[in-house]
This record gives C-alpha cells, sequence and structure tokens, in this order.
C-alpha cells in the first residue's frame, strides 16, 4: 500500500511537471468545452435568402413579407431572377424564393406557385432550409385561407410535431454530452497511451520492474492519477453544461458518475494495452487516435445516425465502447433513468471494462519475466 | 543558383528516402487515408435511410391505413410496433425501440370526408435533435404526396400555393456528396500537419539537425527541402481519396482538375508550413506530436465539415480566416460540385497564400534562432 501511494505521487507530480501532459489533460478539455459549447451549432437561423418579386403585387408583397419577418430568414428582395442567381453563386444568399409576374392572378384561380431554389452543397443545411421556406409559404396559405380569399383546401393531414427531450430543439442538447466523451476518451486512453509508451521508449520501466513493486502496483498507480484527471473532466463539463449551456440533466449523477466511471476505466485498459504492445510513442498515438478518438467522434452516434449507417459498420460499432456511453450520456441527460438502456449498456462498458484491464495486466506481466 | 537548386533536390532525395524507405511507415501513410474515407464516407452522413417508428391507430379506417401505407412503401420508414395506449408511446420512445411514433386520432377518415383538416401527430426522440427534424421533415414529405393523392382520387381542387423545391449542385441533397470532397482537405490536412511536425523535432532529437545546419546549407534551402517531399506526399494522399471518391462512392466531378490541384497545392504549403514552424518551435517528437495535435482538433472543428460555419458566432467565424482548411473544404466543394474556376475561387486562394508565405518564411527563420 504505501509503495502504492509512492508510485501514485511520482506518477502525479510527473503529470503536473510535464507541460504536454497539461496540454492534453487541461488545456484541451477547456478549449472543447468552448468550441462545442459556443461555436459548433447545427440550428439553422437568419438564412440569408433573396426573395425575387417579379412584379408588385399586394399578395406578392404580403408573402415576401412573411419570409422578411421570419426569425429564420435574413431576406432580400430583388426584382430580377439573374440579379438572385448572381448573389447565389457568390454564396451572397443561401436560397432563392421566386415569386413569378402572375402570382395574384395564378393564385385566385388556384393554381399558384412559389419556387424555391437552395443552394445544395452542404446537403443537411439546404434541406433544414427548403423545410423552413415550406413552413413560411404554408403559413401565407393559412392566414389567406383565414382571411377567406381562398377557399381552405379541403380535407388534407396536418403534421402535428411533438420533439420529446427537446423541446427548445437546440442543437447543444446533444453537441454538450457528446463533448464529455470526447474528453474522457482524450484524457483516458490518449494520454495514457502517450505516458506509458514513453515509459516503454525510454526504459524507465524496466528499471521499476527490477524494484519490490508488483506489475499490477504499476498499472494501477498509472492509473489513478488519470482517472481522477478524468473525473475533474467529466466534473468540468457537468458544471459548463448546466450553468454555460443550460443543458437539462433529467438522470441521476450518482448513476452519471458510476457509468462515467466504467468507461474511464475502459479508456485506461485500451491506453494501457496499446502502449503495452507497440511500446513506441508516434505508433502508439496514432493507434489510440484511429481506435479510440476517430470513432467517438463518427461512429458513436453522437453526430450521426446510427440506425441509417450500412450493416457492416453497424456491426462495428458494437464493438466501440464510445457507442454506448454516448447512449447512457444521451439518456441520462435528457430522457432520465430508463433502465432499458442503463442496464445493457452500463453492463457492456463493465464487461469491456474488466476484460480489457485484466489483457492490459496480463501483457505487463509478461513482459516482466 | 545551380548549386542552391542541387542542394535543394537532393535535401528532397533524402527527406523522401527517410520517410519512404521504412514499409512501416509507407503504409501508415498512405492506407489509413484510404481507410478513414471508405468508412467516413458511409458513416458521416446526416441522411436517414432507417428510420424506425410504431404507430398509434385510433382510426382504423381505409384512410389511415391508406398513409401508414404510404410511410411504409417510402423505403425509409419500417414499423416495428402497433401501439395501443399513450402509456406505450413513452415506453417504445424512451427505450429507443423507435425513432418516431405517429399517432392517428379517430376521427381522421371522419374529418378527411368532411373537407377538415385532420391531424397526425408525430411524436420524435429528440435525444438527437438534428436526426430527429430531418426524421420530421421525411414525414412531412410522405404527408404532402398523400394529402395531393386523396384530393386527386376525392375530386377536391388541389391546394391553390404549392411550392417546387429545387436544389443546385446536389439535387437530391445527399449528405455524401458534401461530406467526402470535404474528406481530400480535412485527411491530408491532419496527415501532413503530424508528418512535417515531426520532421524537424526528430531530426533535433537525434543531433543531426545541428549537423545539417553546419552544412552549406542556407535556412531557406532547408525549409524548402523539408517543405517539398511533405507536399509531394500530401498530393498522393489527396489524389488517393480522390480516387475512393470518384471510383467507389462515384460522386460527380464537374469541375477542372487543374484548378483542384492548383488548390490543393496552396493549401498544402500553408498546412506544411504551419508543420514546419511547429516543428521548429517544440524540441522533441512527443511535443510535437501534442502540439500537432492541439491545433488540429480546432482547425478540424472550425472548417466546416461537421457543422456550417455561417451557423458559428461573428467571433469564431472571424477566428477561422487563419484556418487553411476552411478554405480548402470550400475550394473542394466548390470545384467538385459546383465546377467553379480558378477566378472564383480568388477569395478562397488569397489567404491561403499569405498563410503559406508567413508560416513557411517563419518556419526557415526559426531554424537558426528558434532554439536555445
Amino acid at each position: 500500500m504505501r509503495r502504492l501511494a509512492a508510485l501514485v505521487r511520482k506518477e502525479t507530480y510527473q503529470l503536473f511537471r510535464d507541460p504536454s501532459s497539461i496540454a492534453i489533460g487541461v488545456i484541451m478539455p477547456v478549449l472543447l468545452i468552448l468550441l462545442f459549447g459556443f461555436a459548433l451549432s447545427l440550428d439553422v437561423e437568419n438564412v440569408p435568402v433573396a426573395v425575387v418579386l417579379e412584379q408588385p403585387s399586394p399578395t406578392a408583397s404580403e408573402l415576401a413579407a412573411g419570409f422578411a419577418l421570419s426569425p429564420y430568414f435574413d431576406a432580400q428582395e430583388l426584382t430580377s431572377m439573374p440579379q438572385a442567381q448572381q448573389l447565389l453563386l457568390q454564396q451572397k444568399v443561401d436560397g432563392i424564393i421566386r415569386i413569378r409576374p402572375d402570382f395574384a392572378r395564378q393564385l385566385n384561380s388556384g393554381t399558384g406557385q412559389v419556387q424555391v431554389l437552395v443552394y445544395g452543397t452542404d446537403a443537411n443545411r439546404a434541406r433544414i432550409i427548403e423545410a423552413y421556406a415550406q413552413g413560411a409559404i404554408a403559413q401565407f396559405s393559412v392566414r389567406r385561407a383565414a382571411e377567406g380569399y381562398t377557399a381552405a383546401s379541403g380535407g388534407a393531414a396536418t403534421v402535428q410535431s411533438r420533439l420529446w427531450f427537446n423541446e427548445a430543439d437546440d442543437s447543444h442538447y446533444f453537441l454538450v454530452p457528446g463533448l464529455i466523451v470526447l474528453i474522457m476518451t482524450l484524457i483516458g486512453a490518449f494520454l495514457t497511451t502517450l505516458v506509458m509508451a514513453r515509459e516503454w521508449e525510454r526504459g524507465t520501466l524496466e528499471a521499476l520492474f527490477v524494484t519490490p513493486v508488483r506489475a499490477g502496483e504499476i498499472v494501477l498507480s498509472k492509473m489513478i492519477p488519470y482517472f481522477a484527471l478524468g473525473m475533474v473532466g467529466l466534473a468540468l463539463c457537468m458544471f459548463a453544461a448546466k450553468f454555460l449551456f443550460g443543458v437539462p440533466f433529467r438522470g441521476s449523477v450518482l448513476l452519471l458518475t458510476g457509468v462515467s466511471t466504467l468507461y474511464l476505466l475502459v479508456a485506461l485498459g485500451i491506453g494501457l494495452l496499446i502502449s503495452s504492445i507497440t511500446r513506441n510513442q508516434f505508433v502508439a498515438s496514432m493507434a489510440t487516435l484511429i481506435i479510440t478518438f476517430l470513432p467517438a467522434l463518427f461512429l458513436s452516434g453522437f453526430l450521426f445516425d446510427l440506425r441509417s449507417m450500412p450493416t457492416i459498420i453497424r456491426i462495428l460499432s458494437y464493438a466501440l465502447p464510445a457507442r454506448y456511453y454516448v447512449n447512457l450520456l444521451q439518456t441520462l441527460f435528457l430522457v432520465g433513468n430508463v433502465w432499458g438502456i442503463v442496464l445493457p449498456d452500463a453492463a457492456a462498458l463493465a464487461g469491456m471494462a474488466f476484460a480489457l484491464l485484466a489483457l492490459a495486466r496480463a501483457v505487463t506481466t509478461k513482459r516482466l519475466a | 543558383m545551380l548549386e542552391s537548386v542541387l542542394r535543394i533536390v537532393a535535401l528532397i532525395r533524402k527527406e523522401l528516402l527517410a520517410v519512404l524507405k521504412d514499409p512501416r511507415s509507407r503504409v501508415s501513410l498512405f492506407l489509413p487515408p484510404v481507410l478513414q474515407c471508405l468508412i467516413f464516407g458511409y458513416a458521416a452522413t446526416y441522411d436517414l435511410s432507417n428510420v424506425p417508428y410504431a404507430v398509434l391507430d385510433q382510426d382504423r379506417s381505409a384512410a389511415s391505413h391508406e398513409l401508414l401505407a404510404a410511410l411504409d412503401g417510402s423505403g425509409v420508414f419500417h414499423r416495428v410496433g402497433e401501439l395501443y395506449t399513450q402509456a406505450d408511446i413513452k415506453t417504445a420512445i424512451d427505450e429507443e425501440t423507435v425513432l418516431l411514433v405517429i399517432q392517428i386520432g379517430q376521427d381522421f377518415q371522419r374529418r378527411l370526408q368532411a373537407g377538415r383538416p385532420a391531424d397526425v401527430e408525430v411524436i420524435a426522440d429528440g435525444r438527437n435533435s438534428n436526426t430527429a427534424g430531418t426524421a420530421l421533415g421525411y414525414v412531412s414529405a410522405v404527408i404532402d404526396q398523400f394529402n395531393a393523392n386523396w384530393a386527386a382520387d376525392h375530386g377536391e381542387a388541389a391546394p391553390p400555393l404549392r411550392a417546387t423545391m429545387r436544389a443546385w449542385y446536389n439535387g437530391n441533397l445527399e449528405t455524401r456528396w458534401f461530406m467526402i470532397p470535404a474528406l481530400i482537405g480535412t485527411l491530408t490536412f491532419l496527415q501532413t500537419l503530424l508528418l512535417t511536425a515531426m520532421s524537424v523535432a526528430r531530426e533535433r532529437e537525434q543531433g543531426t539537425f545541428d549537423q545539417l545546419l553546419v552544412t552549406p546549407f542556407r535556412p531557406f534551402e532547408i525549409m524548402v527541402g523539408k517543405a517539398v517531399p511533405s507536399v509531394l506526399i500530401g498530393l498522393v494522399q489527396a489524389t488517393l481519396i480522390l480516387l475512393v471518391a470518384q471510383l467507389w462512392f462515384r460522386i460527380p466531378f464537374i469541375g477542372s482538375y487543374f484548378t483542384l490541384y492548383a488548390g490543393l497545392l496552396l493549401f498544402l504549403l500553408a498546412a506544411v508550413g504551419m508543420g514546419l514552424m511547429l516543428s521548429a518551435v517544440v524540441a522533441t517528437m512527443q511535443q510535437a506530436m501534442l502540439y500537432a495535435f492541439v491545433v488540429m482538433m480546432p482547425f478540424a472543428l472550425l472548417s466546416g465539415l461537421t457543422t456550417p460555419l455561417s451557423n458559428m458566432p461573428q467571433v469564431f467565424q472571424d477566428v477561422t480566416v487563419v484556418n487553411p482548411l476552411r478554405y480548402a473544404i470550400d475550394i473542394a466543394h466548390r470545384v467538385y460540385l459546383e465546377g467553379a474556376g480558378l477566378d472564383q475561387l480568388i477569395p478562397d486562394l488569397w489567404p491561403m497564400a499569405i498563410i503559406a508565405t508567413i508560416t513557411l518564411s517563419a518556419a526557415a527563420w526559426l531554424f537558426r534562432h528558434g532554439i536555445e
């Protein structure tokens, strides 16, 4: 026990004296919190659009006003189509709403048409803009019908949509929990890999092997400081989520701490294992980046929907611990303690943690002989 | 002059040999970009191809069946269950069995026949609100189609106002067409930055950089000799990703290769300049790697790859003017999908030229003055 405490103290000193560890363990998490909280957003607002009124009429102006007043659009009125197309080509506007010269007459005869042209390169954004434009046009129709200008269009099914768990439709609600996964991966796997691989490379680990310290104690002493740093990162994120970004937390904090412990153990296990196998800083850090960090961003369901990925990639994602952790975080933050999700996901993480740590311990012992 | 060129050529040859003669490092330079492009090309999409939903149909009429058949026939929606009570909705959504629940009220058909609006309630799992929003958009499209069919079948007039939608450059609005060209810039950026950041640091750590400094090489020549091989490797990586995009994903390329490569060349010079500058100020390979990583993350996140630049607050948009990746992604999109020519890309090209000039000359100066 005294041996372990001494080793942990040595690791902690080393952690705080190394500027590169501070860069990854402290500066990166703060930077990521700021970027995810303030810079990244998938919510589309104030889209610059050109509204082309080819022939002014009260009806056409009323429709144009609908776009001008909408908080989603930043509308600019023009009178000619080529001018608007020029703006679209120069990326000054992201869309064109074209109201044709005989719009008022056509509308009265029941064949009104509005053309919506969007800049489609960024498909996701374009689709959101299309939906907003559709909404603004539909509102105009409803208003006209209510004012008795046009007959209501007969029976039609109307969609009443409700977004559960994220009533404000704010993308930070899922970006901020996802951020925790990235930070835990960074500290747990990336930093640990680097530090362990350095000791292998420099031979200082072998120097430790000739002391009375047991292999298990070495592994533990490496884990404890980074585990603590990871937990500090988690606390920081929770604090930022609640007070800086106003993301609701509906589950239990105890449960969150529990599953985060499990994920951190998995990450540490991966880090220890990779560094013991490669024993080279460069290869180890590249491997960690490719095995843990990039999949946590792309294949975990944090940004992109897993259900829509091809089967092979979906099967691959089941082997990734980040997938379970993202799911747990999103549920605990926004929904609550849903046991049907918490139990299987936590069990998967616990299984992975146990297997990886046992393996890491085994690899370290074997090299000792 | 000629001597200088000969010296530079010799240095370039030596650098290329140093990187490429080891089979492990050859593989690690060219295999990951291709694999990542394949995996992320499939994974990084905001489009939905499989939306599981459940239905609470309280009407059970011909009209409600027609509506559900339209959903099932779309190929995107998969009905995984029938619900019978309101309480079922909560379980189905909470446990992620479904992404959507469609609730049809008991007077759905009666209201339609009476010519009144009939509500269809759609409840979406908002844990990922972007996915939910996209799914709701798909439902609206299906229901619009249903309304048009219903009106036609029942001899009603079509609604007096219709909107026709058209998207330029990406007619079907596929996210993949957006993501993969962006990966050409992103993946080469990550790799070349790391490669160059390590290059001088490695020589410093091994002590060979001091030897290089006492040779007749001028700092400028060392800089060129270090920069050119990395740019060449970056161009090969970009070509590999381009081949995957064209031959595997078959994304139509409508621009000119000359324009694309001209843009990529400037971009790689800027990226390599940043890498060399980093490399000149650090003492060890480990520091080089870590600082490269600390630089890469914000640059990749603030490049418009995952979330649009125009959604960011003005302050962050202003910060991105020093980010070469931002311009490279824009160039890749505009050449690839829009067929933009060099004259249209000038707003993207000159900032990269400035970044490249500043970082490369700073690196050359730092080689001699940076350390100690």
